[in-house]
């Protein structure tokens, strides 16, 4: 069963009948709904196409989170073969809210990286929900690190609500920790790309998607606050996150124009969490087109590509 | 832009300081409440003379007090692409912009300048928190790539007073952006082996903690100054509980090793000559209040741009 989102009401009316009718013909024989049933499920299509046709950023936002949302863990297990996790930062802990280790996408052996946000509510908590500790972002370091060393491509899956603020994140480092690892993103001779499978949020997201190339879902977001967050401190409102998701421009649509990300991968209709499969084949796809674009590049050039890339970013505008 | 920065600012600087000062003969200390007069402030560069309070300083007032003799240059700073989301709140953007530029006589929340620093030549780059609550957009990511550019082109050192409330919520993604553009000027810097010391000033959180402001070789903090990524209040809200007294304050972070040193305003200056100097290689430097270095071409230049632009506290003497 779906869980809806607000906006999906009356698609859970119609998808909630069709299925009602399904039920009371499976234990009663002598009645046929399949017609009555397919015709629901055409309109529930129909809904569905004007539903997500054009998704205001804020029903993004909650498409992005949304808990059945294939996470960081599907796609390493769909993607990748061999995936051998590599643990800890060497100097304070192993942080669970971000996976990563070695792993082969079609046989070629790379780095990969990402946020793990859970699947419930046990894997949540252990997980801490996405939200990453200064030994989350250290343990990418030393994956970098190595990932340099040996000359593998890097890839990071990005799904955060945001680093942790919590006391002993701080007292850590939580800063420094983000700043190295935006400036390891931007020292490795490998090529480095970068998913948005969900959420961007923040720092937290930058730390792993200062990539040469950088693809987002359709309907993930990358932002520098939460619109709840920006909606309490410009409109005084939390209220108002429809607003400020709206002022934020964290669509993958307005990013592509803004030249931040290079590239958008589609997602079913209703979402990545209505289907999967079809989602996580398409980013292994942008993976593979984005590393095959890098693969002739030297480290310098790889290098240099990067920096000058991050360099140019935002000279236009929305207007470019 | 070059003209307005040099010349109109300049103007507008003085008028500005001629009509405030009468107004502002007295100064509440937000700390202490003590009563304090504004020259008996000024002269202090804005430490309260009763408990020692580290209030505001504009980037100008502090290169005053920071370049030998008061004598700095500015660095231009390309201007960004104003308003680049069309973003509008409650407010537009280039209307919060336009009052910050009228409230501070400023273009934008960071200052660039190069100079000589107890006969070291330096480039300074400081954060303005009166202007936007200093936060970080493409101008101060524009005005952080050109310092470090001019470092490099005069192989000198680079030393940064950090000062936001974060990052500038409405340039969006793009103030997100500057975490990476900003690193990359820095390493630029680091690779022509220059130093590059940060002084953190209160407050410096978010985005700017978590880029340039953690990626000194040095990290000096001002007393008492608020550092950190996520600020307290988000905190207790998300564990909570109460956090510990003097917590993500600067002695705070010297306890757990994320800052070098925490040095009071009126030793900053002598600190960073003597830092400087050792990291440069260079002998002890001679102490003393040091007239403006000598009539090269730069001095000249910018002792013509002293004297369209009186500083502030040059008006109430
Ligand atoms: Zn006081």
């Amino acid at each position: 069963m779906t869980q809806y989102m607000d906006f999906e009401k009356p698609l859970a009316e119609i998808e909630g009948k069709a299925e009602e009718l399904r039920a009371l013909a499976r234990t009663n024989e002598e009645m046929d709904v399949t017609e009555e049933a397919s015709a629901l499920d055409t309109k529930a299509r129909a809904i569905l196409e004007e539903l997500y046709k054009s998704l205001s950023p804020w029903r993004k936002c909650q498409v992005a989170r949304h808990p059945e949302r294939p996470h960081c863990k599907d796609y390493i297990d769909a993607l990748f073969t061999e995936y051998t996790p590599l643990a800890g930062d060497r100097n304070f802990a192993d942080d669970h809210a971000v996976m990563g280790g070695l792993a082969r996408i079609k046989d070629t052996p790379v780095m990969v990286i990402g946020h793990e946000k859970g699947h419930d509510t046990k894997s949540r908590i252990e997980r801490n929900f996405g939200m990453a500790r200064p030994e989350g972002y250290r343990k990418a370091i030393r994956l970098m690190d190595i990932a340099h060393r040996f000359g593998l491509p890097v890839v990071t899956l990005v799904d955060t609500p945001g680093a942790y603020p919590g006391k002993g994140a701080e007292e850590r480092g939580q800063s420094e920790a983000i700043a190295r690892a935006t400036e390891k993103c931007l020292q490795i001779g490998v090529p480095l790309v970068s998913v948005v499978i969900g959420e961007g949020g923040s720092g937290g997201a930058v730390a792993f998607a200062t990539a040469n190339r950088v693809a987002m879902l359709e309907h993930s977001v990358y932002s520098v606050i939460s619109p709840e967050g920006c909606a309490s401190i410009l409109w005084k409102d939390a209220e108002k996150m429809r607003e400020a998701a709206e002022a934020l421009r964290l669509t993958a649509q307005d990013l592509k124009k803004l030249g931040v990300i290079d590239r958008i991968i589609p997602e079913p209709l209703g979402g990545a969490h209505r289907d999967a499969e079809t989602s996580i084949a398409a980013v292994g796809r942008a993976i593979n087109d984005m590393l095959s674009e890098l693969s002739s590049k030297d480290p310098d050039a790889l290098i240099a590509d990067r920096r000058t890339k991050f360099l140019n970013l935002g000279s236009q505008g929305l207007a470019a | 832009m070059n003209w307005i920065t040099n010349y109109v600012r300049p103007r507008i600087n003085s008028i500005f300081s001629r009509r405030e000062t009468p107004d502002n003969l007295w100064t509440k200390c937000p700390e202490c409440g003590t009563m304090l007069f504004h020259r008996e402030v000024s002269d202090n560069l804005n430490v309260c003379t009763n408990c020692d309070h580290h209030m505001h300083i504009t980037p100008r007032d502090r290169f005053i007090a920071l370049f030998d003799g008061g004598t700095f240059t500015e660095v231009a700073v390309t201007a960004p692409e104003p308003d680049p989301l069309n973003f509008r709140d409650q407010k537009r953007y280039p209307d919060r912009l336009r009052a910050a530029q009228k409230e501070t006589a400023e273009a934008e929340a960071m200052l660039v300048a190069r100079g000589d620093l107890g006969r070291t030549p330096i480039v300074a780059a400081a954060q303005d928190f009166s202007f936007m609550a200093g936060s970080m957009g493409m101008y101060v990511g524009n005005a952080i790539i050109a310092a470090a550019r001019e470092a490099v082109k005069l192989k000198r050192p680079l030393i940064l007073f950090s000062a936001a409330g974060g990052a500038r919520m409405q340039e969006g993604i793009l103030s997100l952006m500057q975490m990476p553009r900003t690193t990359v000027a820095l390493q630029m810097l680091k690779e022509a082996g220059l130093p590059y010391i940060v002084v953190l000033t209160h407050p410096t959180t978010g985005g700017v903690t978590a880029s340039y402001a953690m990626l000194g070789d040095v990290h000096i903090a001002e007393p008492n100054a608020l550092i950190c990524f996520a600020g307290p209040r988000v905190i207790e809200q998300t564990i909570r509980e109460k956090l510990p007294e003097g917590f993500q304050r600067a002695e705070y972070l010297l306890d757990h090793g994320m800052l070098d040193r925490v040095t009071h305003r009126l030793k900053m200056r002598d600190e960073l000559i003597t830092i400087t100097r050792m990291l440069l290689n260079l002998p002890p430097a001679v102490r003393a209040d040091l007239p403006p270095p000598d009539k090269t071409a730069e001095a000249a230049e910018a002792v013509l741009e002293e004297a369209a632009d009186p500083a502030p506290d040059a008006s109430d003497k």
